[in-house]
């Protein structure tokens, strides 16, 4: 027994390493400097998550299980746990001056942002109903705070609010699934729920206790129809936990739904493909729809991440490892571009006070070509136009749907996203031809720059070779497809 | 060279880079530098690329100059030429270097348009000579990038909605060509052009939504293309984008637009439609011969009304492009001969009108043909140039309109004599509009205030037309410098058509009943 635990904090170190640290850290910002030590700590933990990222790169590659299979450590679970932990740390070096230039800057802030990357990285890895409840709420919870973080403003308030209230609704529709599941298995571990499930026939509880946890996890990807929180809590959100919530959360709560559907209802792919085809067609289609009309640019980019959302959970719909390849690649390159987007997003000022609003974009190219040179890649990335990597995202999951057979998903999602590259093109239609008006401040911080045009150049000459991200996502989706 | 293909490719984007990094400041200096670097780029790739006419033999039919390397996906990065593309690849090198001239006048944001420019030639080379269908796809929808920028920016008055239109037509068109590129993947197992040349789709039907789809899975890739080819092309009735995009683009944009982008959509019938789908192209040929038929007669009546110089130009342009989809689909040597043919001199002969528009609205500032009349007082030379090619576009003989016309409607008399009769008519109509124009503008007393100190064509502007006017004559009175090249691979193409289209009429229950256990 004691064998088992030590061998169980082993393989969980990184985790354990995380949690301790950001404990750590919270007990010593709050009997010493506190505020005052932010800048220091934002470094910390940015560092402490990349050296984590890279310390799980380096693992052993054998898949392994602690805790009775509660936690599973293979190459899937360690491809999401860098992708999280590195954009984790990207959002948190971008929104670093913007906190500090709009007094925001709380030592709260990394403390919370690390403990939700630890629920991130336990989702990714649960191989149990509990184990995943209890990552997803660790996480929910830090970002429900993160969202309210401004308190002097009433939209952050709001946020929060909305965001809990809606949260809770969903983590309770989860909780409600995993009991159905539980009670018609016998156990919450997922290697006994997908024994339980002959090939094809499943018990209809079970499929309830299915129906209910993909409700609960589509509304942490804010899929259509659960996606009525997005926009507002982008909104209202100080914009570097917006980035935040752009990023990381989005890439752990698909992880979780791979693992959820492949490890614990691998045998019932017919049943949840459809379920999966229809939020990623009602995503993809709203997504595009909605984002026409905004004039905000954080509003734009939440209908935005709907409609990538929707592209995402196509791979998954298509239901083998090829889909789970495409979905994990579709989701680095999104992050990506998020982060480099959001990094322009977040330096956005004028006469001493952040902007959001798109037409305040007007002639940007005029008074910062290279800076607007990299945001029209970025743009036309995030259309998916080639040559572009964006386009080799969707290009992955369109083949994977074809290859399932959904051809009528692929159809309407090339269609919704035909309506898409028209908000993406009004961003450049403001920036490279629009009216002249008051110029936004064109000074940026070095660091929001370098992550800007490092997204850019990476989405320019991605198209060399991916980086190699496709081999590791194979890999990834081959340890998680059986 | 082993590489010449990839050189010659990537040439332009070479020079893009070095003006993007290397060029600062934005005086008089700087914006001639940005000029004198496009135009020895431009020259430097036509001078390469002449490197693969004379290395090209046209009696090879298969791809030549073949390159290739893995990509990511199983994808392949391959290029190479046949019969029916290296003419393509001529005529851009060709043009570019034109267009880089015509716009010596410009003022606003040079570098950015140069470089606009050079990446746009990069991405249309590169549509001609990618051998891979994803390759492909990616040059085909990469030039959506820089035109828009183009038209955007440096465009007229309504140049927002005409660059929205523009982009977001064509993109529909080809998202769906894409998805029909993966089943193709799918289905083959490679997106290899030269091995999907020969792998045989398909034919039997299928349902789709309780309809039963005659010509079945080949029928439903070729909708998916034709969506695509169709919108570039522009056929009726899907080609309302190109007027407002020609009028409100810029003149070297306006060349481009109709010169060469145009030619993909033709391309890709020959390249793709015809010899990978000829069961469903057989299938479809009535369709796409009264579509030509009407683009033909229709655009030009539309042509006859219009007040604007550039938007007469433009329906004369989709007129023209009918005879290419009527020559295509007529699937015969003099046919198909005739829409190569046709599609390279209506380059050189839309390139230059569209310049000859230029001309003049870069000293009046007006399109509006009302607002001309009279300028063979003023301007003789201009008027000289302008008559050859009104005539050359009427298809006068002697120049290589004619030919292409004459081919074309051959082909189609032995293919479908109706369409070829109605489709003659569109001779005459192109006639009508465009001498009406050339009378309008050209001829009549001078009364206009502002045109009696117009002047007459610079050297500069001379020396643009002086290639153009030397190809349209020399293809005019010898054609065989097209045919001989395209000849053979044209050949080959209609007998493995007609084989193709035999053997699904003939021996059709062995093979259906073999596709349909593949699938």
């Amino acid at each position: 027994m004691t064998s088992d635990i030590t061998t169980g904090m082993a393989i969980l170190a990184p985790e354990i390493t995380l949690a301790v640290y950001a404990m750590a850290a919270l007990i010593f910002a709050v009997y010493t400097g506190k505020d005052r030590l932010t800048p220091m700590l934002t470094w910390l933990t940015a560092a402490v998550l990349a050296g984590l990222a890279l310390w799980i790169g380096m693992r052993a590659p054998a898949a392994r299980e602690a805790f009775n299979g509660a936690f599973i450590d293979d190459g899937f679970s360690r491809f999401a746990r860098i992708t999280i932990l590195l954009a984790a740390a990207s959002v948190l070096l971008i929104g670093q001056d913007y906190l500090a230039r709009w007094r925001m800057m709380r030592f709260e802030y990394p403390i919370l942002l690390a403990l939700s990357v630890v629920g991130m990285m336990m989702m990714v890895s649960a191989g149990d109903l509990i184990a995943l409840y209890m990552g997803l709420e660790l996480q929910s919870l830090s970002l429900y705070v993160l969202a309210a973080m401004n308190r002097d403003s009433v939209k952050s308030n709001e946020a929060g609010l909305k965001y809990f209230v809606l949260g809770a609704l969903s983590s309770g529709l989860l909780l409600y699934g995993a009991s159905l599941a539980y009670g018609f298995a016998g156990s919450t571990r997922f290697d006994v729920l997908i024994a339980t499930v002959e090939y094809g026939r499943v018990p209809i509880g079970l499929l309830f206790g299915l129906v209910f946890i993909l409700t609960g996890l589509a509304f942490k990807i804010s899929a259509v129809p659960f996606h009525m929180w997005t926009p507002d809590v982008y909104e209202g959100a100080p914009t570097p936990v917006t980035a935040f919530f752009a990023s990381a959360p989005k890439m752990a709560a698909m992880a979780l739904i791979a693992r959820v559907l492949f490890d614990a209802f691998g045998n019932a792919v017919g049943d949840w493909t459809q379920i999966l085809a229809l939020l990623a067609v009602l995503s993809m289609l709203l997504g595009a729809i909605a984002a026409i009309g905004q004039k905000n640019i954080k509003r734009l980019m939440a209908y935005s991440s709907i409609a990538h959302m929707g592209f995402a959970l196509m791979g998954l719909a298509a239901g083998g490892a090829g889909g789970v390849q495409a979905m994990l690649i579709y989701m680095v390159i999104y992050v990506t571009m998020n982060i480099g987007t959001f990094a322009f997003i977040l330096s956005m000022k004028r006469d001493g006070r952040p902007v959001t609003e798109i037409a305040a974009l007007n002639q940007y190219s005029r008074h910062a070509p290279l800076k607007a040179l990299a945001v029209l890649i970025l743009m036309f990335s995030l259309a998916g136009i080639p040559p572009m990597l964006g386009f080799f995202g969707k290009f992955y999951v369109l083949k994977a749907a074809v290859d399932a057979g959904l051809v009528w998903v692929a159809v309407i999602g090339v269609i919704a996203s035909v309506i898409g590259a028209f908000y993406y093109l009004r961003i450049v239609y403001y920036m490279y031809f629009g009216a002249e008006a008051e110029a936004l401040d064109t000074s940026m911080p070095f660091v929001q720059w370098l992550f800007l045009m490092a997204a850019a150049a990476a989405m320019l000459f991605g198209v060399v070779n991916l980086f190699g991200i496709e081999g590791l996502a194979e890999a990834a989706a081959a340890a998680l497809v059986r | 060279m082993e590489n010449l293909l990839s050189i010659v490719t990537f040439i332009p984007l070479l020079g893009a880079v070095i003006l993007a990094l290397f060029l600062r400041g934005d005086d008089r200096a700087a914006r001639g530098n940005a000029k004198w670097v496009a135009l020895i780029t431009t020259l430097t790739t036509f001078i390469f690329s002449l490197f693969i006419l004379t290395g090209f033999d046209p009696a090879d039919t298969g791809f030549q100059f073949v390159e290739e390397k893995a990509w990511i996906l199983g994808l392949t990065y391959k290029m190479g030429v046949d019969g029916i593309s290296v003419l393509f690849v001529m005529l851009t090198t060709f043009l570019m270097p034109l267009v880089i001239l015509s716009c010596w006048n410009v003022t606003d944001r040079v570098k950015e348009y140069m470089i606009a420019f050079l990446v746009l030639e990069t991405l249309m080379i590169g549509v001609f000579t990618a051998l891979d269908l994803v390759l492909f796809y990616l040059f085909f929808e990469a030039g959506l990038i820089p035109m828009f920028l183009i038209i955007g920016i440096w465009g007229g008055q309504n140049r927002i909605y005409a660059a929205f239109k523009f982009f977001l037509y064509t993109l529909l068109g080809s998202v769906l060509m894409l998805v029909a590129m993966i089943a193709m993947y799918m289905d083959a197992g490679t997106t290899d052009i030269p091995t999907l040349l020969n792998h045989q789709f398909s034919s039997a039907p299928v349902e789709v939504l309780g309809f039963t789809v005659m010509g079945g899975m080949q029928a439903l890739l070729w909708l998916a293309f034709f969506a695509s080819f169709a919108v570039k092309m522009p056929m009726w009735p899907v080609h309302t984008w190109l007027p407002d995009a020609h009028v409100q683009a810029p003149t070297g944009g306006s060349v481009v637009l109709a010169a060469i982008l145009l030619k993909m959509g033709g391309y890709g019938f020959l390249r793709f439609s015809l010899p990978m789908f000829p069961v469903a192209s057989d299938l479809f040929t009535p369709l796409i011969m009264w579509l030509s038929v009407i683009a033909i007669v229709y655009t030009s009546l539309v042509a006859l009304v219009q007040e604007d110089m550039k938007k007469l130009i433009a329906y004369s342009s989709v007129a023209h492009m009918g005879y290419v989809t009527l020559g295509t689909f007529a699937a015969n040597q003099q046919g198909v001969d005739g829409a190569i043919f046709q599609m390279l001199s209506h380059g050189f002969i839309s390139g230059a009108l569209f310049l000859c528009v230029g001309v003049i609205y870069d000293r009046m500032h007006t399109r509006e043909i009302a607002a001309y009349g009279g300028l063979v007082n003023r301007m003789p030379a201009y008027a000289l140039i302008f008559m050859f090619f009104t005539m050359a576009n009427v298809g006068l003989p002697g120049t290589s309109g004619f030919i292409g016309e004459f081919l074309t409607l051959v082909g189609t008399f032995h293919a479908n004599t109706w369409a070829a009769a109605v489709a003659t008519s569109g001779v005459i109509l192109s006639a009508a509009y465009a001498l009406w124009l050339y009378r309008r503008v050209v001829f009549g007393e001078l009364i206009r205030e502002a045109l009696r100190t117009i002047s007459d064509l610079t050297p500069r502007e001379k020396l643009i037309f002086a290639p153009l006017v030397a190809m349209t004559l020399l293809l005019g009175v010898y054609p065989g410098l097209v045919t001989d090249i395209t000849g053979p691979s044209v050949e080959k193409l209609v007998a493995d058509y007609h084989e193709a289209v035999g053997a699904d009429g003939g021996a059709e229950p062995g093979t259906q009943a073999g596709a349909a256990a593949e699938h």
